[in-house]
């Protein structure tokens, strides 16, 4: 046993390693992110990971963290999101106590109360001071979700922290990681990430997985649903991805979802009242429902039926 | 000055007086050579000497050239005015007309660009050039017919002339786009906030022993939108869009999160290309890249591209699209309606900017334009966008309310 979770704690060594390790976290990745992957680990890089919502970006960290058994730090990033609550901030509250008792006691030395009062006892530490510090078995997983929902002038502030991994406290000084953490960043792209940010990292596209990959996918992520249901569940999406215009396509997120609740539902094959009716899980706008919805879920569900004919096993 | 010139032989004080020419010929090729340049370059020369040609031209080069694209100007300039000492001591003051562009020009090897031929010409003397005339009265039929075919060519933009240049940095100064700053979640210290900054506080009180907490107050942010432009350079369009295409620079030099397109048959982004400061660069890069233009116009196939590639990336936090156009489309509007009215979700402001508003008579007839205007916050005419100050002035003037701005021609296109 010992053995086995030291091993789960070693960095892989090759791009084979990195496959290894990923299916070990129950993902199903290309070997293109697996070769990103080892780069990142291997040359102590941030990995910029951009691509539509829910292909499994934000999953990919979770999962490494999980499979090397280190500590994951999350920085859910938004619109205003300041050093303050990213970085760290000073217990103003408690130093103000730390004061009133000083006081109090009579204490009158000032300088060992500065000096005091502005130590690490009073710092309060967010996300990315955290990544700096090492974790359990090796430095941790640093996530930095969403890099496009903040603003420019944070991501200005992250240069310094992921071409150095280091942050500077006026009153502390510089704090440099020891290792640096491993680092994921993500983007929707719902705005363009300056190029002196993307310079600093590895960078690749996650995009839609192909059909015999998505039904692995879904093997081991909704594994209540009938065999024969999940080829035609990933039959479906992948007509649904290619052939026509949707305004949101979409992803591994909705596919796992719509097995799920056609699980639920009991259903072990597709019908077209329960693609009617159950579309919402998969589609997010409107539009894109009412285009779908009646013949033309009707008309996509024979295709698939009649691409299925043909297949052993159905 | 004087003294310098007190102090230098006469061989030298030919020098000080031929870099002050210098200095004049770069400022009338729009550097922004001040007096205290030449002062800089003289003090420059002395210390290095003067030797090699070569030296001499990197010593001036490092007093009169402080951006990277000044290099380009500086270098022609520099080459044709130390090239003869004759057409130096001809073009003392500038005052002398008789040395003409072109007999500049032939003496150069190099293509030279044509500011830097109009700073060695005579200036307020130059002809409107028969070509450019030539050009205008036809484009004055094409500005009411499309064409059908996709036309793939590569447009070589003329540079600017000097004349052009200050009438448009004129409009330019004069320009203001008048978008309402939208609020942030972030927030800055004001003494009249509306909330309390706790942070400050506490910090505050700290520095005085924390006896007392004087509160401070914060308010949020402002900022400008994002500007997406998206503007025609078809057939019709082609007399508008050099201007228009000018007002883009400006504006993506102006301010950040400013992303430029052009379509006509098909879609290109031009953002990147119009960061290039000087704009005889930026237009050149520019015209390398699209491949499209004066053809025809599939304004549907296109704001399709864009909203599907682009409009996730670009029009978030609160983006105002300018569209510019004049609705006439070589494909019987097909798909314009529902594109139009995808990007007028995806947005928060869609103004639409149609050159041919200025004619009196118009009416969204079209049925590109008939197709394009329910889905529009705002119909704005661009006179003459060849002047741009025309255009400046409509977007200057205060914006309408949201809903009313384009219902009077809803009627009209009926």
């Amino acid at each position: 046993m010992a053995d086995d979770s030291a091993a789960h704690c070693a960095l892989p060594a090759n791009v084979d390693e990195t496959l290894e390790l990923l299916k070990r976290g129950q993902y199903i990745g290309e070997r293109s992110l697996a070769t990103v992957l080892f780069l990142a680990i291997k040359l102590g890089r941030p990995l910029f990971l951009e691509g539509e919502a829910g292909v499994g970006k934000t999953e990919i960290a979770k999962v490494l963290a999980t499979a090397l058994g280190r500590p994951l730090i999350r920085l859910q990033c938004y619109e205003g999101l300041d050093v303050n609550s990213a970085v760290y901030e000073w217990n103003y509250a408690r130093q103000m106590m730390e004061i009133r008792l000083a006081e109090a006691a009579g204490d009158r030395d000032r300088e060992r109360l500065e000096s005091d009062i502005f130590s690490k006892r009073f710092l309060i530490e967010r996300p990315l001071l955290q990544a700096l510090r090492p974790g359990i078995g090796g430095a941790p997983v640093l996530l930095i979700d969403e890099l496009d929902r903040t603003d420019e002038p944070f991501e200005a502030f992250l240069l310094e922290l992921l071409s150095d991994f280091q942050v500077s406290i006026p009153e502390l000084g510089t704090i440099k990681a020891a290792e640096a953490p491993i680092t994921i960043i993500t983007s929707n792209r719902t705005r363009e990430i300056h190029d002196a940010l993307k310079r600093r990292c590895l960078y690749h596209w996650v995009d839609y997985p192909n059909a015999a990959r998505e039904l692995e996918i879904l093997k081991i992520k909704a594994p209540g649903a009938a065999d024969a249901l999940s080829r035609q569940i990933v039959a479906f999406i992948q007509r649904l991805r290619h052939g026509n215009d949707l305004f949101k396509l979409p992803g591994v997120a909705e596919t796992i979802d719509w097995a799920d609740a056609l699980t639920q539902l009991d259903k072990v094959a597709l019908d077209p009242e329960t693609i009617d009716s159950t579309l919402g899980v998969l589609l997010k706008y409107q539009d894109d429902i009412q285009k779908i919805q009646g013949s033309e879920a009707a008309r996509l569900l024979d295709e698939v039926k009649q691409d299925m004919v043909g297949l052993p096993g159905v | 000055m004087t003294t310098q010139n007190g102090q230098i032989t006469a061989e030298e004080g030919r020098l000080a007086e031929n870099v002050l020419y210098f200095a004049r010929t770069l400022r009338a090729a729009g550097l922004p050579v001040g007096p205290g340049k030449v002062h800089e370059a003289l003090e420059a020369i002395t210390a290095v000497g003067i030797g090699e040609r070569r030296d001499f031209y990197w010593t001036l080069h490092s007093t009169f050239v402080n951006r990277r694209d000044q290099q380009e100007v500086f270098d022609q300039t520099f080459h044709l005015f130390w090239r003869n000492p004759k057409i130096l001591d001809k073009l003392k003051g500038l005052l002398l007309p008789d040395v003409t562009a072109d007999g500049l020009r032939d003496a150069a090897e190099q293509e030279i660009s044509r500011r830097v031929a109009d700073a060695f010409s005579p200036p307020r003397q130059t002809p409107k050039e028969p070509q450019e005339n030539a050009e205008e009265e036809i484009e004055v039929d094409a500005s009411f017919t499309y064409s059908a075919r996709e036309r793939l060519q590569e447009m070589d933009f003329e540079k600017m002339s000097l004349d052009e240049l200050e009438a448009a940095k004129r409009a330019i100064r004069a320009l203001k786009l008048p978008l309402q700053e939208v609020k942030t979640r972030r927030f800055r210290a004001a003494p009249h906030g509306r909330r309390i900054d706790l942070r400050a506080s506490l910090r505050a009180s700290l520095r005085g022993g924390g006896d007392h907490i004087p509160l401070n107050w914060k308010e949020p942010r402002t900022r400008r939108p994002p500007l997406t432009v998206l503007c025609d350079i078809s057939g019709s369009m082609a007399r508008y869009s050099r201007m228009v295409l000018h007002f883009m620079h400006h504006l993506s030099n102006d301010r950040d999160r400013v992303h430029s397109f052009v379509f006509g048959t098909r879609l290109t982004n031009i953002t990147r290309q119009l960061r290039y400061k000087d704009i005889d660069v930026a237009l050149e890069k520019v015209g390398a890249e699209v491949e499209d233009w004066s053809g025809g116009t599939r304004i549907g196939g296109c704001l399709k591209d864009f909203n599907r590639q682009w409009s996730r990336r670009v029009l978030g936090q609160g983006a105002v699209v300018l569209l510019i156009t004049d609705g006439l489309d070589r494909e019987g509007a097909r798909g314009v309606g529902e594109e139009m009215e995808r990007l007028h979700k995806s947005c928060r402001r869609l103004i639409w900017l149609n050159p041919l508003l200025r004619y009196d008579a118009y009416a969204p007839k079209s049925q590109g334009a008939s197709a394009m205007i329910g889905h529009v916050d705002e119909l704005r005419s661009a006179h003459s966008i060849n002047s741009l100050a025309d255009l400046a002035a409509a977007l200057s003037a205060d914006p309408p309310a949201r809903e009313e701005a384009a219902s009077q021609w809803i009627g009209k296109s009926a």
